[in-house]
């Protein structure tokens, strides 16, 4: 009795020296992670200080300057995602449409805006359709071309979402009486959506920074505003330096917001947690 | 090809079949393809109301494709289904149109089906998934669903689990929310696609119970399977599939007994080589 006792103690007594040892491990390698991250941080700005003389009475002119084109960056990402999205879903029922006419357009369409740069995109919207007729303003232009260059991305996404669905799924729906508009409405859509939310919010994180593209036609959001106070005095390392920084901050913020709605979304019903 | 594989249902009555009742179930010479593959070579059956009727055959004989063409989950090459009125031809030619995928989806709201792997909505609750349908395809109103629905759940034992998601719920418990699913839709017939195969062991009980219970209920029902002891206990007539024929119709005691067929006899004695087989 008192020998199993003992046994028990000694037990637990390893039980929480190895806790200890992986706490101890764990704490080392975050010590070193930081300071990796530290050191790189510090060779950067030792590396600026060196080759450039920071003058902080332009920086305290232009930084706010530049920080004007945050709301305008955001604008842009936020309105394109908004429509890439809808040209998505359209797209995605296009690509598994058995209508052959539906699923020749949504085809080209991905083939094409999948198969040619963004930048050739947006200047042929803002040069070239003018010698058609059809003039659209600045940021118009940003918008469709990046809605539609994500659009065709995502119409991939969510035709891959919509097909992760099991069959399953299909054939209960339709075992119950559910036309194939109610099945797709009601059972595999809102599956669809969980699956492909982790792609959406990557793709909304990359599209804040290919925004930037739309500074070759005049926008004046981050980009654009870092270049036009940095090139006349031959200062872009600063000002440039800074809307990297201001990009990554955003994407790092926007990152962390994503994680969170995947862990609520996680958190619900998906689990497939097995309780057999 | 003449097969005398159809036995007048008249004559071997299951035991609640009453003189005189019009079958409710009738499937009519279905033949599927999968390509070259003749899976089922022309199978006809025969169900009056309130019968339970098992498929019994070996893994591949064509068992659970056959229950899948009776509601055109699979489209037959060949044959007709008729439940309750509501006749469905083949028509491997053409897509259906507007009309012919209404007169499929009538016949499947009179033949409730309950999957193998359970297929529950993962995105709904419980309740979610029993009414998704009473609400969506019949029109019902979200109350009076929703007592419908309680009612089902009671009958399988879950009342309790109203709320859960199906993540939540042990295999057992999945399927018999997926029998309540089904019942929710008053369909004439339930269809059980081997409920029980993708279960472990220890939850096949509560699933045959609730099942057993719903024989007793005197529910028309056509079960998949390859429990033995369902389909002698509960059924009322048992059909044997080999190699896309059913070579062997009648009830339990006799067909599990005392099959006439050399290759009913073959599989029962490799099913039951534990267990008692009297031959007379």
């Amino acid at each position: 009795m008192s020998a199993s006792l003992a046994a028990l103690s000694a037990n637990q007594q390893l039980v929480a020296e190895i806790a200890r040892a992986r706490q101890r491990r764990s704490r080392r390698w975050r010590a070193v992670f930081l300071a990796t991250w530290l050191i790189i941080i510090l060779g950067l700005v030792a590396f600026i200080l060196v080759t450039v003389s920071v003058d902080s009475d332009f920086l305290r002119k232009w930084i706010p300057f530049i920080l004007v084109g945050v709301p305008v960056t955001l604008f842009l990402a936020v309105t394109s995602i908004f429509f890439a999205t809808i040209l998505a879903a359209f797209g995605a029922l296009g690509r598994i449409s058995r209508n052959p006419f539906l699923n020749g357009i949504a085809s080209f369409y991905v083939s094409f805006f999948r198969g040619t740069p963004l930048l050739l995109q947006i200047l042929f919207i803002y040069l070239a359709l003018p010698q058609a007729g059809i003039v659209l303003p600045a940021i118009p232009t940003a918008i469709v071309a990046l809605s539609l260059n994500y659009g065709a991305y995502m119409t991939e996404v969510f035709r891959s979402g919509i097909e992760a669905v099991p069959h399953g799924q299909t054939e209960a729906a339709e075992s119950l009486g559910m036309t194939s508009r109610t099945t797709f409405r009601r059972i595999i859509a809102p599956q669809a959506f969980r699956i492909v939310t982790p792609a959406v919010g990557n793709d909304f994180v990359a599209m804040i920074k290919d925004s930037s593209l739309a500074s070759v036609v005049g926008v004046q959001e981050i980009l654009w505003r870092a270049q036009t106070a940095g090139r006349p005095t031959f200062q872009s390392m600063q000002t440039l330096l800074v809307a990297a920084f201001i990009y990554w901050m955003l994407t790092i913020l926007f990152s962390l917001f994503q994680g969170r709605l995947e862990r609520r979304m996680a958190a619900g019903d998906q689990t497939e947690g097995r309780r057999a | 090809m003449t097969l005398q594989h159809v036995i007048d249902p008249a004559e071997t009555p299951g035991r609640l079949v009453k003189p005189g009742s019009e079958p409710i179930l009738k499937a009519t010479a279905i033949e599927k393809n999968f390509d070259t593959n003749h899976v089922l070579r022309g199978c006809s059956m025969t169900v009056f109301p309130g019968e339970t009727v098992t498929i019994l055959g070996r893994s591949g004989s064509g068992k659970s494709t056959f229950l899948r063409c009776l509601n055109f989950l699979e489209e037959p090459t060949a044959g007709r289904v008729e439940i309750d009125g509501i006749v469905v031809e083949a028509e491997p030619l053409r897509r259906r149109d507007r009309a012919g995928s209404a007169k499929i989806r009538q016949l499947r709201l009179r033949a409730g089906m309950v999957f193998q792997e359970f297929n529950l909505f993962p995105h709904l609750s419980v309740i979610g998934n029993l009414i998704e349908a009473p609400i969506h395809v019949k029109g019902m109103g979200r109350r009076e669903a929703t007592e419908l629905a309680e009612r089902n759940l009671a009958k399988v034992g879950l009342s309790d689990k109203h709320d859960e998601y199906p993540s939540r719920l042990s295999g057992g418990q999945r399927q018999r929310v997926a029998i309540a699913r089904a019942l929710t839709m008053e369909p004439e017939v339930l269809l059980f696609d081997e409920p029980t195969s993708a279960l472990d062991p220890s939850l096949v009980g509560e699933v045959l119970k609730v099942m057993e219970s719903l024989a007793h209920e005197g529910r028309t029902m056509v079960v998949v399977t390859h429990e033995m002891a369902f389909a002698r206990e509960a059924a009322d007539r048992v059909y044997f599939m080999d190699d896309g024929l059913f070579v062997e119709v009648g009830p339990p005691e006799q067909v599990i007994r005392d099959p006439h067929d050399e290759r009913t006899r073959t599989f029962l004695a490799r099913f039951l080589q534990a267990s008692v087989l009297p031959r007379g």
